[in-house]
């Protein structure tokens, strides 16, 4: 959705930025709008449209181990084969999960991200306190995200740059086997492509669309 | 929640920017400008239409004002022509958005959302 890599470092309020924050302060001060309404629109364009794309590959990925292989070995060109409409406009590095194995991703520099994957990037992705702490202490940070990995799980920091990107592939949910892939794309989150989250539990689709 | 979306235009100067038909933010606080606008038609206080004069008003303004075209930017359209609603419905006073606005300037660096 939006242009990869044009968050300039260090550039943090612009003047726009404060003055929409002014209002969107004063008008849910005023009880005229609320937080959660301002959140769930995003949603609809972050978590629903944004990261279908990203979802449909890690889908793929999951029911073709040939695929699989190519997405690991050469990411941008693997993407390629899918009927996608986006454009990945930086070189792609997909790691993915294993049991031993947890993987996180972060922009430490400003907000580098495969939006043409994964949508607008979420405004905790850009904030100075998780592009530090992630790196410092991933466990922490993971598990007040609400995801704790077990100690025996190694866990792995990949930061972005505006010359390579990454993105998850997390583990298939237990309960989805047989799943078409518009199915198990539906298990597919954002968060669980960024490394701060998991997949929806496959009851969570099971029972009809 | 797929309504919000068919009000806007798909083409002409009020469209917003797309690629591959999804919507374009190049800053998070666009998205987050469009979804409080959003919101606000949705809570009834303003109609549609009235935002949407409001914004072609402003970017015809800004197309006169910049016949070379350089530097524009759809969502401070945006921007402008949601302050101006706000502040003509008096659902938000201009001195208060101006304090609020230097309160947000002043404020220490590196501070958490």
């Amino acid at each position: 959705m939006s242009r990869d890599g044009e968050e300039e470092h260090g550039h943090e309020h612009s003047e726009n930025e404060l003055r929409a924050e002014a209002l969107e302060t004063l008008l849910t001060e005023k009880g005229l709008v609320s937080s959660e309404a301002i959140d769930s629109i995003i949603r609809l364009f972050e978590e629903d449209i944004g990261p279908m794309n990203g979802a449909q590959v890690v889908a793929r990925a999951w029911t073709d181990e040939g695929f699989r292989r190519r997405l690991l070995a050469d990411a941008n060109s693997a993407i390629g084969e899918l009927d996608l409409t986006t454009m990945l406009e930086a070189p792609l590095v997909v790691v993915a999960n294993e049991p031993s194995v947890h993987n996180v991703v972060v922009c430490t520099l400003c907000s580098c991200y495969p939006s043409g994957l994964l949508g607008i990037s979420p405004a905790w992705y850009k904030d100075p306190s998780y592009r530090s702490r992630i790196v410092r202490e991933p466990r922490r940070v993971l598990s007040e995200m609400g995801l704790d990995i077990e100690p025996s799980t190694e866990v792995r920091v990949w930061d972005s740059s505006a010359e390579v990107r990454y993105m998850v592939l997390p583990a298939r949910p237990p309960g989805s086997a047989g799943w078409d892939v518009e199915r198990l794309a539906k298990l597919v989150t954002r968060d669980s492509m960024i490394g701060t989250g998991r997949p929806r539990d496959a009851s969570a689709v099971e029972s009809g669309k | 929640m797929t309504r919000a979306p068919r009000l806007l235009d798909d083409a002409g100067p009020a469209a917003p920017p797309r690629k591959n038909g999804e919507l374009v933010f190049d800053h998070v606080w666009e998205g987050r400008l469009f979804g409080l606008t959003m919101a606000l038609h949705e809570s009834g206080l303003f109609a549609w239409d009235e935002f949407r004069t409001r914004l072609i008003g402003e970017i015809s303004a800004w197309e006169r004002r910049h016949p070379q075209g350089e530097g524009y930017r759809y969502y401070e359209r945006w921007l402008a022509a949601f302050e101006g609603l706000v502040i003509d419905k008096g659902l938000c006073g201009d001195g208060e958005l101006s304090t609020r606005f230097q309160d947000l300037l002043a404020r220490p660096p590196g501070h958490d959302h």
